[in-house]
This record gives structure tokens, sequence and C-alpha cells, in this order.
């Protein structure tokens, strides 16, 4: 911290006097450096042990079970023949299908919700967005008895459409709170223009208001995608075989092949495989979603 | 937004009464499927719980289900393991939560500067938060943590560490350092973008007057930085003091209950020891405690909000 707010300075002072300005600029320099440093040590030691998870996923388990750790082997693909071999392909299937038909349904229900809580608010916007977010704020747990009970009584255990219905929920209340925020983005005067040429409201919708939240939306998509794929929970106690997710495949699999470091590895990387890659390449929609729009 | 507002309300304004009516509805149909949506999914089961709190009930005797009044409530005020857990619940939450931030708050400093290689270190650095809590945890159970084959102990091994069994001689902070991992970059993410929101014509000025950097970062810098820090202890909260996945991958909540939440606690009672009343009414006692501690959470997120858009 230190270091970084010695920087600032360094990189503002140069409005100081004339000579001071080859140190300033020789003082930036070396702290720069320093900086990539840390950043590049920091960022490193974040990430090993996703990196140290890919690379067991390539050992032996003998390679995988030693006093001194192995960096140096000859990769095998064992561990994801077996991980593939293992019935995957169900549950990668359930957990697309609930990621993808609950993120649809979260934005079906939340964009337009979130316009009236924006650029045409009715009375008691607050009291309905303080609703929404208290909703994030209750205690999951203290809900899933009723949920499975209810379930069970209508015969929708193990089923994929409970899991949409579920994660469609759990979503909604942070997708209209960022999509509120980026309908707000929607100028003024845009609005005003469209309603003086006497466009009808769908025209508006269309051609004015859509352009300017798209990436708004493809942030609030992406958040909810990563919620429901990881989501665990409810996936463990409402699901058994029918309906189960990846995250219940992981916890499964280990359970069946006992645990074994380098198959766990193969697994946990298959399975988080999808989030991280999303992650990467849509960095800026992800700042923008998980600082619910309050980040440009 | 402003400038649309004064002609919405003065149309609304002219026209008769029932048409105002019919116009207030037009306005909050849209909002109206998903809030009927939410409060079906997640407010009725609320409300039956409170229901079934009132209930001896067991799941695995069928025709044990009975009336009971509020004696659930005093078995939960009598239960030293539901006190033991609910202070597991404050210190994971705070401490991960505190933690988090803090750590997040100096990367960020660190990745606000340019350095080579800056949008590398960055991706490496949100990875943590992306990758699958329940494969986050094992991970840290197995080749982290592990006492004989994990890479923790091999690298304090030469500070004489041996064989150290994280997961049962602190399995409340292993559980954390998990958690510490998977939301750091969050709150790095936020802390960062609060930072290159900073005016820096304003930063210019004052170290123009010869202001210490150390001063320019408490006198400026953290206080503009002070709403998205808010903002990423809230939603953070929400998430960590939900947390299941990490105490039931990692520690099952053990040895005894030295490592179980509260969300783990009443998961035990209602899944494995099918008792519904018991558990239904621990619940109860959770939503009240953190409808409380929201109230003030909630208080914080609308300054923090209303503060964004008299910004933009």
């Amino acid at each position: 911290m230190m270091a970084s707010a010695e920087s600032i300075t360094a990189e503002h002072g140069l409005t100081t006097t004339a000579p001071g300005r080859p140190m300033v600029r020789r003082k930036r320099r070396g702290n720069s450096v320093t900086l990539g440093i840390v950043g590049w040590v920091v960022g490193i030691l974040f990430f090993f042990p996703v990196l140290w998870m890919v690379l067991t996923s390539f050992k032996t388990e003998a390679q995988a079970y030693t006093n001194t750790p192995s960096v140096v082997f000859s990769p095998t693909l064992s561990q994801y023949k077996t991980v593939f071999s293992s019935g995957l392909w169900p549950y990668v299937a359930n957990s697309a299908f609930a990621t993808i038909v609950s993120t649809l349904l979260v934005l079906l229900l939340a964009t337009p919700c979130a316009f009236a809580l924006s650029l045409r608010p009715v009375k008691k916007t607050r009291d309905v967005l303080f609703f929404f977010i208290s909703t994030k704020m209750l205690p999951v747990v203290a809900a899933i008895i009723p949920i499975y009970i209810a379930a069970r009584n209508l015969h929708m255990l193990d089923n994929i459409f409970t899991m949409v219905i579920l994660y469609t929920a759990i979503n909604l209340p942070i997708a209209v709170w960022m999509m509120r925020s980026f309908f707000l983005e929607v100028p003024g005067e845009l609005l005003e223009a469209a309603q003086m040429d006497g466009a009808p409201l769908r025209r508006t919708m269309t051609e004015v208001i859509l352009p300017v939240v798209a990436p708004g939306i493809a942030a609030t998509a992406l958040i909810c995608s990563i919620f429901s794929w990881n989501e665990f929970f409810f996936a463990v106690n409402i699901t058994a075989t029918k309906a189960a997710t990846v995250p219940v495949f992981l916890v499964g699999f280990i359970s069946s092949e006992g645990l074994y470091f380098a198959q766990l590895a193969a697994a946990a990387t298959v399975a988080t495989l999808p989030v991280v890659l999303a992650g990467w390449v849509a960095q800026r929609q992800l700042v923008r979603g998980l600082s619910f729009g309050a980040i440009k | 937004m402003t400038a649309l507002a004064p002609t919405v309300t003065s149309v609304r304004r002219a026209r008769p009464r029932p048409d105002a009516r019919r116009q207030g509805w037009v306005r909050r149909a849209p909002l109206l499927p998903a809030l009927v949506f939410t409060i079906i999914v997640t407010q009725l089961p609320f409300l039956v719980t409170v229901y079934y709190s009132l209930e001896s009930w067991s799941l695995v005797r069928p025709g044990s289900r009975h009336f009971v009044g509020l004696s659930n409530y005093l078995d939960v005020f009598k239960d030293s393991q539901f006190r033991q857990t609910a202070i597991n619940t404050v210190v994971m939450t705070g401490g991960t939560v505190i933690i988090a931030m803090v750590i997040g708050v100096a990367l960020a400093l660190v990745l606000d500067r340019k350095f080579l290689g800056r949008g590398i270190v960055r991706t490496l650095l949100i990875t943590p938060f992306l990758i699958m809590p329940v494969g986050a945890a094992l991970l840290w159970k197995t080749t982290m943590l592990d006492s004989t084959f994990g890479i923790v102990n091999f690298v304090l091994r030469p500070f004489g560490i041996g064989q150290f069994d994280w997961l049962s001689r602190l399995p409340l902070e292993s559980v954390m350092i998990e958690m510490i991992w998977q939301w750091t970059p969050f709150m790095m993410l936020l802390v960062l973008a609060g930072l290159q929101s900073q005016p820096k014509d304003i930063l210019e000025a004052a170290s123009t007057d010869g202001a210490k950097p150390l001063a320019i970062f408490r006198e400026l810098t953290l206080p503009h930085l002070r709403r998205f820090i808010e903002l990423g202890v809230v939603l953070g909260a929400i998430y960590v003091v939900n947390n299941f996945d990490a105490v039931y991958m990692m520690t099952q909540g053990g040895p005894g209950i030295s490592s179980a939440n509260l969300p783990y606690y009443i998961y035990q009672r209602a899944f494995l020891g099918f008792q519904v009343g018991q558990a239904a009414a621990m619940g109860v006692v959770v939503v009240v405690a953190t409808i409380i501690v929201a109230t003030f959470a909630l208080r914080l997120i609308f300054k923090t909000f209303s503060g964004t858009e008299q910004a933009a």
C-alpha cells in the first residue's frame, strides 16, 4: 500500500520544480518495476492452486502422492478418461439446461421489472428494490425444508425443472438490481426525443433502450450463469440421480472413486472449466455485473 | 432520468382519476411477474417454515407430527451447539469478509498502477472467484492442505511445521482460508473499479500542494473508496454467511462442531437428523437475526447507490 501511495505522488508530482524532475522520473520507473514484481508474485500465488489442479490432473496417482511435489513428469490423460467414462455427460446436460433456461427466465422477468423500477418508475420503487435485495439476505437454509417437502409432495424432487425454478429465484433479485442500474444509464434526452417523435413504446424499447442496455444484459446473464452452474446446496438436497448437476457429480465422483488427488483434480478441472473460460473472456462484463452496474 | 421525471408526472396529473388508476397499473404491470414469482418462491417457504417450527415432526417417524407451540424455540435457545455454530458463523463471515477486503484493497492499489503484464495478472487474480466452490473446497482440502502430500506443508517444511493437520487442528481457519481465497478477487475488482473512477485532477492538485502520499491516500482515496468497500462487504457477507459448500466439503463441520456454521448445522438437523420442527425453528431464529443485521446493511447499500446515481 505504501509503495503504491508513493507512486501516486510520483506520477502526479511532475509539476514540481524542474531540478526535481529527473529524480521523480527515475523513482517512478523504479516503483512501477517493484509494483510489477509484487503484482506478479501475488497474482501467481493466487492462481497457484488452480495451476496445481491442472498440473495434478495430468499426473498418475503415484506422481500426485509424493512428499516432494513433482513438477517434472510425463503427462497422462488417463485421469480425464476415467472422468469422461464415469457418466459425466448427463450431469453436464442437466447443468447446462438448468443454467441456460433459468438465466433466460431471469432475463425475461427482470428486464420489464427493472424497466418499471427505473425509466418508468412505479411509486414505491424504493420499497420494491428493498424487498428484492432483502430476499437475498434471508438464509437459504431456512427455506430448504418447506421447499424439499413441497417438491416431494408435488413429485418434483429430482426434477430439473425444480432446479430451473430455484435458480431463477436465487438470481432474480440480483438481476433486477443490475438491470435497473443499466436502465438508469439510458440518457433521458434520448428517451424524450423518442417520445417527442411519437414513437410507440415497443420501438423506443428496441431502438433506443436496448442498444444502451445490451452490454448490461450480457453482464447480468454471465453472473446468473456462474451462480447457477456452481450452485450446490439446492442441487445436493433436491436432486438424486435424474436431475443432478455437475457439482453433485463432482462430489459423487469423489465418494465413489475415493479421494484420489489426480482423479479429483481432473474432475474439478472439467467441472470448473466452462465458467473460468467464460469469466476470462468476459472480464469487463464480469466487473460491471458484480458491482451491480455501479462501475461502468 | 431527472430530465424525464417532470414530464411523466405532469402528464399523469393532468389526466382524470380513473385513467390515472389505469395508468398506474400500466406502469406496474411489467413489475408484477417478477414480484409475484419472487414472493411465491422465496417468501412462501419462509411462512411455511414458521408454521413447521411450531410442530414436532420427525421425517422418519410417520404420524409423529403434532403441534407443540413454542417449545422448539425454547430448545433452540437452550441448545449450546446452536450458540456455538452461531458464533462460528459470525467469526467465519466477519473474518473472511474483512481479510478478503483488506487484501483486496492492497491488490487493487497495486493493479491500479501500470506495469508489464497487468492484464494477465488481473486475469490470474480473478480466477479463484470463478472456480466452482465445491471443487475449490476439495482442492484446498487435498492438494493444498493435506497433512502429508499438501503443498502448504511442503512449503512450510523448512520452518519445522512437519505434518501439520490443518483440517483437524485449525478447521475453522482452514475453511476461512479457502473462502478468503475465493472472495478476495471479488473485493479487489470492486475496489479497483472504485480507484479507476477516482477523479485524477484532485489527486494531482493535492500533490502539487505538497500533500504527503499517505495523507492523500487517507484523506482522498479512502473516502472515495468507502462506498465501494461497503458494497463489497455487504455483497460478500450475503454470500459468505450462507456458505455451505466449503464447510460441507472440507470439514463436515468437524471435528465435533468446531467448524460448523448455521447453514450446515440446520442442514444436519433437517436432513441427517430429520427433525423438521427443530430445524425450522432454527431457521426462523436465523432469519430474524439476519433481518436485524440486514436492516443496517441495506441502509448502507442504499446510501451507496444513491451516491452512485448522483455521480452518474
